[in-house]
């Protein structure tokens, strides 16, 4: 006969039925961020994808909500075709882009760098990381203003028809680098880079050290060993990050109404429709785009071993 | 039903983990101020018994009783018992003073009393100067002393121990077994001990259990269970035997059911000598001999096939008594063989 | 001979630092030149070399209302959005990290999703969220907002200290007499102490400069960011501007720090995985 724990102070008692039912225990420590996670955001996820299915009546200007695809269809007229193939042409870059420049700065990080230089640096790296976007945009419209710091030290450097010649690239180029597709470009790269180090970073420490001794233990270079043994395990690291750099590209609509021209992303596109157009069928069909682009190039990226990489 | 002098009753425990039986129908009495171990192979169900008298766990079948009070569903917080884990489970950060008069200040003892009290504690296991210091500061036996102190100064009924010296190295061990025996004989509080090293449990206890796959085999005081083992697992796993089944059994003793002798039970002389009034008899010849320091041990091939360990002691110099080849002959009195039934 | 300190390639070659070098500038420069802009005499222009340097322009923008008035609301969101991403953040981790359950994969991915997607996304999903449910935006769809996507920053950083504890030491408390609630507070919240308030640094950082979702769960409310946005797409006084991004600098700056700071001993660095 359990008297104990009927007694003691309501406290107690509550304590006891908890420690006793793990399982109402789980269920009360689960409820809260379940409750605003599953039903406001997943909620309202399911709502937009929901809308896609509606349209726009073209009199009336109003949604039906009746189950139609010719939103989607709509997706596929050349101008809205164009806006994809934007978009995902400028992640495709800055994703490589990205990656030739983090590789160096990750392999010093790991395999060169003392302790306290390889704590420096990961400071370093993440602290714009974390620091305002915002302000970081900001500073290359600065940097790349015609006014601005590239044109005076590329006067400097009498490198001005270097410039002048980047800039008459057709698309590409533009009247001034803040108002061209490479100004977005390089504002991208700076802004994602840090979200391709530290993956690249974390591969990377999971090279042994031991692999390398034994590499060259066998006989290879230290080129061969990096081709053959490092390349190959760092890999997954550079996937993982090219999820990164790849999807926040498909997403962002505030880097190219800042600096670039006019020609919609997909981000620019669906803040248009959903706004001053109330087009929210279409905006909901534009989203669902880049979610199902990034939805297979996780599966592949998992493929690559990139999810042991994050 | 002397339910006052029992310290700990288990009656038909159960607790399974899905398909696997952690503890399979088990039930024993501990006696009030008994050094009992519970010994036995990994996965044998004794940290299981021991977590569920603590409260950890919860027994799917059967009743436990503490001090003739039952415990079912009682939080370990509210039970009589007190343990020391196997890696000590010290707060990283807490001092070893506040380590040790954690219950105290949970039961809201005044802090100079706490104080007196943990000071007292630490003194008793040899810890007095260290009562500032952080555990990452201490070396393991340290910290298994704290961890003691801690348990300890709430003068529990009963004290679980569980395996707390195998992070020691084999000398200390040795020294901390001694302090242990001596420590709960100094309180008189009931200390349950869980083991897998049976040379510990045979050293320390007054009474113990061997467990094998959620069962307990045998039951008894240590000699009872070196000298008598009821099955062949016990007869293998405390100590080492020799164990004589079907063919052989028969051979070496006219019977055929199961025996085991240990080795150093048998006298081991030349083939020629004669053998004396009712002892088994058997000749071999030495496959290989081992060195051990105060001992020797000899795996005799035995004519008609089968093998025997034979142990001697080695009284004269390191020379082995017969070398590898050699025809020798085994004998041991009759009243030295245990026969084995199944697991109890 | 190798030094100890290195990493295990030894020293480095001179192109490799200097690709390493130029990198890692690449990412810090730009910064380096707001602040710069921030002391320019012009208030016209981006014109560099700079025509002079001055301090009036701080002075200037401590009087400008608006910024003021945004930069208060941004704060008091971040602190709101903060604890609550604190206190359900935690939730989640003690739940993830004690039991084995049914979907416990898909927990973890949840909470990830809302910082996994593009801003956009989440930020429209709310708003219609909220259209249906007829909730007019105002402060607390901000930080509505806000906290739902701070949630698995805390999570991870809790998470992470959770995973390198020992559940015996809960057990050992249980075992002292201390029920649940006192073990919490004497046990758990010592050992996760640091890890929370790394992630809640990273979170008030993260909610204080956010924009793409506040501007969509927004009402007329201006956090600093939603100013700054504007300012950017039709400036008024360009310098102003350039001191208040000096600020929004150093105040996210010195959480990352700090945050740096408390977990730096450990092998979880907090908000490596952003």
């Amino acid at each position: 006969m359990s008297a104990a724990a009927a007694r003691g102070p309501l406290v107690h008692r509550i304590s006891s039925a908890l420690y006793l039912h793990p399982r109402l225990f789980l269920l009360l420590l689960l409820a809260p961020p379940l409750i605003w996670l599953g039903i406001i955001y997943l909620g309202s996820l399911f709502a937009l994808l929901l809308q896609s299915f509606f349209y726009i009546d073209d009199f009336s200007g109003n949604i039906i909500r009746e189950f139609s695809m010719a939103t989607y269809g709509q997706l596929l007229t050349i101008a809205n075709a164009d806006v994809f193939i934007r978009t995902a042409t400028m992640a495709a870059a800055v994703t490589i882009a990205a990656a030739l420049i983090a590789f160096p700065i990750a392999y010093y990080m790991v395999r060169h760098a003392s302790m306290r230089m390889k704590a420096l640096l990961y400071l370093a790296v993440m602290l714009p990381l974390w620091s305002s976007y915002l302000v970081r945009v900001y500073a290359w419209k600065l940097i790349l203003a015609k006014e601005g710091i590239v044109p005076w030290f590329a006067q400097q450097l009498h490198l001005t028809w270097l410039l002048d010649a980047a800039l008459s690239i057709p698309v590409i180029g533009g009247p001034s680098l803040s108002t061209s597709y490479i100004g977005s470009f390089l504002v991208f790269l700076y802004i994602w880079l840090p979200f391709m180090i530290l993956p690249i970073v974390a591969a990377l420490e999971r090279v042994p050290a031991s692999l390398t001794e034994a590499s060259a233990d066998l006989g290879a270079t230290p080129r061969e060993t990096f081709r053959k043994v490092i390349l190959p395990l760092a890999f997954p690291g550079v996937v993982a990050g090219s999820i990164f750099t790849f999807s926040l590209t498909l997403g962002d609509y505030i880097i190219p109404g800042i600096i670039g021209n006019s020609r919609p992303f997909i981000g620019q596109a669906v803040y248009q429709l959903q706004g001053t157009a109330g087009n929210i069928p279409l905006a909901a069909a534009f989203t669902v785009v880049p979610v199902v682009i990034m939805a297979i190039y996780l599966l592949v990226a998992r493929r690559y071993g990139a999810f042991d990489a994050l | 039903m002397q339910q006052k002098k029992t310290a700990v009753c288990f009656d038909g425990v159960a607790r399974h983990f899905g398909e696997v039986h952690a503890v399979d129908n088990v039930s024993f009495e501990i006696g009030d101020g008994e050094f009992f171990s519970m010994l036995g192979p990994s996965g044998s169900g004794k940290t299981t018994c021991l977590r569920l008298i603590a409260g950890f766990e919860q027994p799917d079948a059967g009743h436990i009783a503490v001090h003739g009070v039952n415990v079912d569903g009682v939080p370990p917080y509210e039970r009589d018992v007190n343990t020391v884990f196997q890696d000590y489970a010290l707060f990283p950060h807490m001092t070893v003073s506040e380590n040790v008069e954690y219950g105290l200040m949970i039961r809201k003892v005044a802090p100079g009393e706490r104080r007196r009290q943990s000071r007292e504690m630490l003194a008793l296991v040899k810890l007095e100067a260290l009562g500032d210091r952080k555990p990452n500061q201490l070396s393991g036996g340290q910290r298994q002393r704290v961890a003691l102190a801690r348990a300890l100064i709430n003068r529990p009924g009963v004290l679980l121990l569980d395996e707390p010296l195998g992070a020691l190295d084999l000398k200390l061990r040795e020294q901390m077994q001694e302090e242990l025996k001596s420590l709960q004989r100094q309180v008189g509080i009931t200390f349950v001990y869980v083991t897998h090293d049976q040379n510990e449990a045979l050293a320390m206890s007054d009474r113990l259990a061997v467990f094998n796959h959620g069962r307990i085999e045998q039951i008894g005081a240590p000699a009872d269970i070196y000298e008598h083992p009821a099955t062949a697992f016990v007869a293998g796993f405390v100590g080492v035997s020799n164990i004589c089944e079907g063919g052989l059994a028969q051979r070496l003793s006219g019977n055929p059911q199961p025996f085991a002798i240990r080795p150093e039970k048998i006298t081991m002389t030349a083939a020629n000598e004669p053998v004396p009034d009712g002892w088994f008899s058997v000749a071999g010849r030495v496959r290989a001999v081992t060195y051990h320091g105060a001992t020797t041990r000899y795996a005799v091939a035995l004519d008609g096939g089968g093998e025997l360990a034979v142990m001697r002691q080695n009284n004269s110099g390191g020379r082995p008594a017969a070398a590898a080849g050699e025809t020798v002959r085994l004998t041991w009195p009759r009243n030295l063989n245990q026969l084995l039934g199944g697991p109890a | 001979m190798r030094s100890k300190s290195r990493g295990a390639g030894g020293k480095a070659g001179l192109p490799l630092k200097l690709a390493a070098a130029a990198g890692v500038m690449f990412l810090h420069v730009p910064l380096f030149f707001i602040v710069l802009y921030a002391f320019s005499t012009d208030d016209k222009s981006f014109v560099f070399p700079l025509p002079g340097l001055t301090i009036k322009w701080f002075a200037v923008a401590w009087e400008r209302e608006d910024i003021r008035a945004a930069l208060s609301l941004s704060l008091q969101v971040a602190t709101i959005s903060t604890l609550l991403a604190m206190a359900l953040g935690t939730l989640a981790a003690a739940a993830v990290w004690r039991s084995r359950f049914f979907g416990r994969e898909a927990i973890s991915l949840l909470l990830i999703l809302p910082i996994a997607l593009p801003g956009i996304i989440t930020g429209i999903s709310l708003r219609s969220a909220f259209n249906l449910a007829g909730i007019p935006f105002s402060f607390w769809t901000i930080v509505i907002g806000h906290a739902t996507f701070c949630i698995v920053v805390v999570y991870n950083n809790v998470l992470a200290r959770f995973r390198r504890s020992s559940p015996a030491l809960i057990e050992a408390s249980m075992d002292l007499g201390a029920n649940g609630f006192q073990t919490f507070r004497y046990v758990v919240l010592p050992g996760i102490a640091t890890a929370l308030l790394a992630g809640g640094m990273l979170a008030f950082a993260l909610s204080f400069d956010e924009v793409i979702v506040t501007t969509f769960t927004a009402g007329q409310q201006t956090t600093l960011p939603i100013w700054m946005l504007s300012e950017l797409v039709r400036p008024r006084q360009r310098p102003v501007t350039n001191v208040v991004a000096v600020f929004v600098i150093a105040v996210t700056f010195i959480p990352i720090l700090m945050a740096f700071y408390l977990t730096r001993d450990t092998h979880e660095v907090a908000g490596s995985g952003k």
